[in-house]
């Protein structure tokens, strides 16, 4: 028999473990639902997780994906860690796009190199406004963030409709709900020919390495790591506590508005009316899984793109549904939070512990 | 406006409000209990589409509801074992619980989206649904939103007239205390928590069988985050849900009548009400800090471990 028993202190191997063991039971998840479904869970599985991978264009594919969960997740980890809920990313990236977007489609005429830099600071600046909206309604009137920033998502993806099927919309484009394509200059070029990888990647990477400097090397990021753990300590210490929450609001929205403007000038080229897979929502799960760490992050980037792919790539090959990335992607989050049970507790061999103890 | 719409919102308020009763209901429970499950969104939508499925194979209105109970409850106890027993961080786990709702629900409906269903018929209680006004108003719904009106009547009851009722707050309030009393804190929040996830499916299969005889993808639009602000704006009083829920019930359904007025604002700008106004209830409600503070259970979404 085992028995749980409360560790002196929480383990650090367990917190770097936890992730890894949450991917392998997802993994072995995976094989499960495979068989359910009645697939050869062997070729169910190569066909989910190592073809979509086995040639450059397919890691091309996985990087483009990688790239705005690993730069919204660093950017979220900045508020979680503080313990601020910000679950509106994919409004933010949503209103980003639009906000770039919107650049581009002004500007078409343009064909300098710095409309592509005002397009992602427009883009940030628009993440950024519509995380203020929340960051306002917490810090003036003790609103709660998660309501309010997950309320305006659906906000953000009728304004994107809104525009693609109105004023923005394609005037030559037979009424379909798109605009016009971006021209060149507003487009990220590609990096490596024969993919589609395109700039977007460094920049996102260059964000990553933005927020880790704030959070592992500066002292405002020292604050929010105080706050996160000991809220009271963090008050008593004099950190002000409104602007650590404006901090981790704002870092959200810039790095999930920036996200926003590289898909429209990366692989979409136009706005249309859905500009995201879930990417707000499945960079909530990246920062989990990466320890809410710019190099963890990065890793769980990788990781969650690759469901992304796998999730295309067996609905092609093997008529799996596409909805079993989002199944997986909920499984992972659920497997990490039951293994990082083994970071505060352990399971010893033993009778269970009866009354005395207690 | 006339009389004649005016009666005709207002009962179709009662009906978009009722996923919001069985909900934000069942999600006050929880909460008394001490414990915030952010997964409505995701217990509704499985509870929806089981629902549907369990109407579409047997033609049952009480298989499709026992089978939207039965997966809102199977998904609470995954959020049940996560932060009861495993203590993890509930605002986390529920947020996990939406997103595996969102995707199991796909998963689940993906082959029935083009199937109709009959609906529920209403059932008008004889006598009481002659008079006038109040007779369509209140006497004439479907047994779903009857059903929804005697939850409120019994939750009521439970919460401030039964000592069972008393234990489920004190634990929200003072789990220590309760602990300290004898009481079994983890036990009795395993039962709220199930019970929040039974209400939610029921909110689901309202949605997919009765109000919407249909299987959309992702069809409760938020429904289940708007019932999580209504328990705020109902500063967790059972009363005070009913109020919000019809509220929220008459801002749906106006989305449909401001067109019908003849006035010209694009589909999109009207979508977006329910959500604009959820905000600003909660800013309403939130303003003023000692209101919360008062009425909030004292222990909401604090993880509590006998041993530790």
């Amino acid at each position: 028999m085992l028995r749980i028993e409360a560790r002196p202190g929480p383990s650090k191997t367990m917190r770097y473990l936890s992730p890894l063991i949450a991917a392998l039971l997802m993994l072995v998840s995976g094989l499960v639902i495979f068989t359910l479904l009645g697939k050869d869970p062997g070729r169910a599985f190569h066909a989910f997780f190592v073809e979509p991978v086995n040639d450059l264009y397919g890691i091309g594919e996985l990087l483009i994906k990688a790239s705005p969960l690993m730069l919204i997740g660093t950017g979220l980890a900045v508020g979680f860690r503080a313990s601020i809920w910000n679950i509106g990313a994919e409004g933010q990236l949503t209103v980003g796009a639009i906000c770039g977007g919107t650049v581009a489609i002004w500007l078409a005429q343009v064909q300098a190199g710095w409309l592509l830099p005002l397009m992602i600071l427009c883009g940030g600046l628009g993440g950024m406004l519509w995380a203020a909206i929340p960051a306002l309604l917490r810090t003036r009137f003790h609103a709660n963030e998660i309501l309010v920033s997950l309320m305006l998502n659906y906000v953000a993806i009728l304004l994107l409709a809104l525009l693609v099927h109105g004023p923005l919309r394609d005037p030559e484009g037979y009424g379909f709900p798109q605009s016009i394509l971006f021209g060149e200059a507003a487009t990220l070029p590609v990096l490596v020919e024969g993919t589609r990888l395109h700039a977007g990647v460094l920049v996102s990477l260059a964000g990553v390495l933005a927020g880790w400097i704030l959070l592992e090397k500066s002292f405002l990021g020292y604050q929010i790591r105080v706050a996160g753990l000991a809220g009271r300590a963090a008050d008593y210490a004099g950190f002000d506590r409104s602007r650590l929450i404006w901090t981790g609001m704002l870092a959200g929205g810039l790095a999930a508005g920036i996200a926003g403007v590289l898909e429209v000038a990366g692989p979409i080229g136009q706005l249309i009316d859905s500009v995201s897979p879930g990417y707000g929502y499945a960079a909530i799960i990246v920062a989990f899984v990466g320890r809410l760490h710019p190099g963890g992050i990065v890793l769980a980037s990788l990781l969650m793109a690759l469901l992304y792919l796998g999730g295309e790539s067996g609905q092609m090959n093997l008529d799996l549904p596409a909805a079993v990335t989002g199944i997986f992607q909920g499984l992972l989050l659920f497997y990490l939070l039951a293994a990082d049970f083994l970071i505060n507790y352990r399971l010893v061999p033993g009778r269970r512990a009866t009354g005395g103890r207690q | 406006m006339n009389g004649h719409l005016l009666l005709e919102i207002l009962v179709a308020a009662i009906g978009a409000g009722t996923p919001f009763v069985y909900a934000a209901l069942g999600e006050l429970v929880t909460e008394k209990s001490g414990v915030l499950n952010l997964g409505v969104e995701g217990m509704m939508l499985v509870g929806a589409i089981c629902g549907f499925i369990g109407m579409a194979k047997t033609g049952s209105l009480l298989v499709a509801v026992l089978a939207g109970m039965g997966a809102g409850m199977a998904m609470a106890l995954i959020f049940g074992v996560l932060t009861l027993t495993l203590m993890a961080n509930q605002v986390a786990s529920g947020l996990a619980l939406t997103i595996f709702g969102v995707g199991l629900s796909a998963f689940l409906g993906l082959t029935y989206t083009s199937i109709a269903l009959p609906g529920v018929p209403a059932l008008p209680i004889p006598w009481l649904s002659d008079i006038p006004v109040l007779g369509p108003l209140l006497f004439s719904h479907d047994i779903l939103i009857y059903g929804s009106i005697l939850l409120y009547a019994a939750i009521s009851g439970f919460l401030y007239r039964t000592r069972a009722g008393l234990i489920l707050r004190g634990l929200g309030e003072a789990p220590e205390s309760a602990h300290a009393l004898g009481y079994n804190v983890i036990g009795i929040r395993y039962l709220a928590v199930l019970f929040g996830g039974a209400m939610a499916g029921l909110a689901g299969v309202y949605l997919s069988v009765a109000y919407t005889p249909m299987w959309v993808e992702g069809m409760t639009a938020g429904r289940g985050w708007v019932s999580l602000a209504l328990v705020v704006f109902a500063t967790w009083r059972p009363s005070r849900v009913m109020l919000g829920a019809y509220l929220f019930g008459g801002i749906t359904i106006l989305q449909f009548h401001i067109q019908g007025f003849g006035i010209d604002i694009p589909s999109q700008l009207l979508s977006m009400l329910p959500y604009l106004a959820t905000i600003a209830v909660l800013v309403l409600i939130s303003r003023n800090r000692q209101t919360i503070r008062l009425h909030s259970p004292a222990s909401l979404g604090i993880p509590y471990h006998p041993q530790s």
